[in-house]
């Protein structure tokens, strides 16, 4: 028997045979013919179909493919589309006439299909305080691989092949860190879990824990198998509630199955973990300070070298990633580091999980394949800037980070590109700001964070944010100088060169971008003592403009200082010994009649002549650009 | 609990694997509400309270109802995703008790799903 690469299954029920199939199957085996495919192609006549109305039909295998109402005229394209360039044509398949598909598909939705789920995997699917579904989901595999298949060194290579770098946000090779502690010898080392997530708008790590916290035991008995460590601390906030209750539940239901604990699954492995949860320093999330918190002491960075991976926990090797890492360890080992590398860039491998948060549609978690754009990240995916307002910046890497403007939103999401714009790749962060934001606000709230979580150990971090606070403050209040953008630029410098750990070395970042992407905006502050978006309420004066105004009472009814005065029909004012500088009349004004001026307006302001209707006030206006 | 070896983890999978997909377990329906920290805030602890008590004043057995983590979404929560055997998950959001009753009542009971209510239809593919 000849073996076909497809078959068409034409019908030759009565309906069809009356609509033409005979027809058409010779047409068909002629034009196979001519092409060339007798011996590929197969054509069958069958019995009824049962969907004569829609005849004559057929259906291709083994795509399956349904296609109604063929004529022979169809024949030639078909042949060449679908036999010879292997695409179905789209016109001649089968539409469901009468149920209307009225609910998306996720494929048809960005959100989801530019989505790729490896770290987040069981998101949403699994129970987490059930250890049996993770484990119908292919749960502990890779740790019973990697504990009785693999030896350490082999571990060590698959994920330095694979690329996996720190997701906690200074992005070192996850596989290198782990070579560096495999080849000390101690008989007491540590695998540590940062969950210890600080920045503001970031919560990828909590839902990772609180959503599959076994994902990250799992990820850590690899861990501990590849540098041979036997204790491990999984180092939480303790304002993470729900994350601490679930990875405990999970590291006692784990530990009844023996898959912690003494001679895990029969190795001969032992690994416990316990959870440390953390009293909300930012500063322990940075590694020497978390460990020194561990053991008890004030959570303090030291300097390295000497790095962990020598001396760590309690002066032993240890090894500390950051949760969505681990999360990424089971799979690697599962799959291998190929199938890893299949996704990102060459230099910043697999994907990424995000936050997304602040001024945008879709706010939520998302993971993406390294190398994406941010505009895609930020209006296919987040679904742009709602209530019509206009892109500004967007934030990555928190108080580490920087904001990117608009004019490099396509730059691609690796480690390396978003490191020469000035910000950071970081933990995943990503908090999208409108045209309503002040960036020197920005950079203030970021250093008001930072001045106030400096440690104190080192005078740079904890001089040099204060100092740097300091001098934003007065721009902000209109008492900054032009020089004070300089000096800002110097002190961050020196901050960057000399601060002991991670915390100083980047608290500068928000300053720095916001200045070289924003500089206009420092300048007006300080130059017209003007804040344009009204944000920095001593360097504004809010008012109407009395020719675009429509007397709505929007502003009127919002305003809580009741500073708005006017009729119906009579364009409306502001006094301005009354007003707050809320700004709540701007964001509701639907005709932008509502207008933010430099401080110097609000005396000028106040000696107006009162209020004219409407209608005379047009016309006023008019005769006035006559004359 | 017995300790495991490497031939009960494969045993556990497929013993689960039934009701996670809904193919073998005996059960028509599953509703997984999302209970992480957004969804909880958001008011998913009523959701689930109410969806238990349609559940109960059916009388229904064949419905399995279980909690799940973030679905990624945070501004639309409470979310639920409801999934009828052989067909595919449908994403419900920006829920409360009203709604979830509702949602019971004609996609889980009547296989009919509540149109405006749902966000998506489908599985996220992992890779």
């Amino acid at each position: 028997m000849e073996r076909y690469r497809a078959s068409v299954m034409l019908c030759g029920g009565t309906g069809c045979i009356a609509g033409g199939s005979l027809k058409l199957k010779n047409a068909l085996v002629e034009e196979l013919k001519n092409k060339g495919l007798e011996n590929e192609i197969n054509v069958v006549l069958t019995g009824c179909n049962g969907f004569c109305a829609e005849g004559p039909v057929m259906t291709v295998y083994p795509e399956d493919i349904f296609y109604e109402k063929v004529t022979v005229a169809d024949v030639p394209l078909i042949v060449e589309e679908h036999f010879i360039k292997g695409r179905p044509v789209q016109k001649l398949m089968y539409k469901e006439p009468l149920k209307k598909q009225t609910i998306p598909l996720m494929k048809d939705i960005p959100f989801f299909s530019l989505q790729v789920l490896r770290a987040l995997r069981n998101k949403g699917l699994v129970d987490a305080e059930k250890i049996e579904e993770y484990i119908a989901r292919d749960g502990y595999q890779a740790a019973a691989k990697a504990l009785i298949e693999m030896t350490p060194a082999q571990v060590v290579d698959e994920i330095k092949r694979s690329g996996l770098r720190g997701r906690g946000g200074a992005g070192f090779p996850t596989g290198l860190k782990w070579e560096l502690c495999a080849r000390v010898k101690d008989d007491n080392k540590f695998i540590l879990c940062n969950g210890d997530e600080g920045d503001p708008g970031a919560f990828m790590d909590r839902s990772v824990m609180e959503a599959d916290p076994h994902v990250v035991l799992e990820g850590m008995i690899i861990g501990a198998k590849a540098i041979s460590a036997n204790k491990g601390y999984i180092y939480v906030r303790a304002e993470y509630p729900l994350a601490v209750h679930r990875l405990q539940l999970a590291i006692s239901q784990a530990k009844e199955y023996g898959l912690l604990g003494e001679n895990i699954l029969g190795t001969g492995f032992n690994l416990d973990i316990e959870i440390y949860q953390g009293a909300g320093a930012f500063v322990c999330g940075e590694e020497t300070a978390l460990m020194r918190s561990i053991e008890g002491k004030r959570g303090m960075p030291r300097p390295r070298p000497p790095f962990p991976a020598q001396k760590g926990l309690w002066d032993k090797p240890s090894v500390l990633n950051n949760v969505e890492t681990y999360a990424n360890i089971p799979q690697i080992i599962l799959n291998g580091a190929d199938w890893y590398r299949s996704l990102g860039t060459e230099k910043s491998t697999g994907t990424k999980v995000f936050a997304l948060s602040g001024a945008i549609s879709n706010i939520g978690l998302i993971e993406v394949p390294m190398g994406i754009p941010l505009r895609k990240i930020i209006y296919d995916i987040g679904g742009g800037v709602p209530k019509g307002r206009k892109f500004k910046a967007v934030q990555l890497g928190g108080p580490s980070g920087g904001c990117i403007p608009e004019h490099l939103l396509d730059t691609p999401v690796t480690y390396e590109d978003i490191v020469q714009t000035g910000a950071i790749v970081g933990s995943g962060g990503m908090v999208v700001m409108n045209d309503l934001n002040c960036m020197v606000s920005v950079a203030k709230f970021f250093l008001e964070f930072t001045a106030e979580e400096s440690c104190g150990k080192c005078p740079p971090c904890r001089i040099g944010t204060t100092v740097m606070l300091d001098l934003l403050t007065k721009i902000t209040e209109g008492k900054g100088k032009q020089r004070d953008i300089e000096l800002l630029q110097d002190i961050c410098r020196d901050i960057i060169a000399t601060s002991l750990c991670g915390l100083g070395q980047t608290a500068p970042n928000p300053v720095l971008t916001t200045i070289k992407y924003f500089q206009d905006e420092y300048e007006s502050h300080i130059n017209e003592k003007w804040c344009k978006t009204g944000v920095c309420k001593e360097l504004c004066t809010f008012y109407i403009d009395e020719e675009k105004c429509k007397a709505c009472g929007v502003c009127k009814r919002a305003c809580p200082q009741k500073a708005i005065t006017g009729e119906k029909k009579v364009p409306h004012r502001i006094d301005q010994s009354l007003c707050i500088q809320c700004r709540s009349c701007y964001e509701v004004c639907k005709f932008g009649s509502v207008q933010i001026g430099p401080r110097s307006m609000r005396e000028t302001l106040k000696n107006l002549p009162p209020q004219e209707p409407l209608k005379n006030v047009e016309i006023a206006s008019l005769a006035g650009k006559e004359e | 609990m017995a300790r495991l070896t490497i031939e009960d983890l494969k045993r556990i999978k497929e013993e689960y694997k039934s009701t996670l997909t809904l193919r073998e377990g005996g059960s028509r329906a599953k509703v997984t509400v999302h209970m992480g920290t957004c969804g909880i805030a958001a008011g998913a602890r009523k959701v689930m309270e109410a969806l238990l008590d349609e559940i109960k004043k059916s009388e229904v057995k064949d419905v399995i109802v279980t909690t799940s983590g973030c679905a990624g979404l945070c501004s639309k929560e409470p979310m639920a995703t409801v999934e009828i055997i052989n067909e595919a998950p449908v994403k419900y959001v920006q829920l409360n008790e009203e709604k979830i009753r509702k949602i019971f009542q004609e996609h889980v009971l009547n296989g009919k799903i509540v149109e405006g209510f749902a966000l998506v239809m489908g599985s996220e593919t992992a890779y």
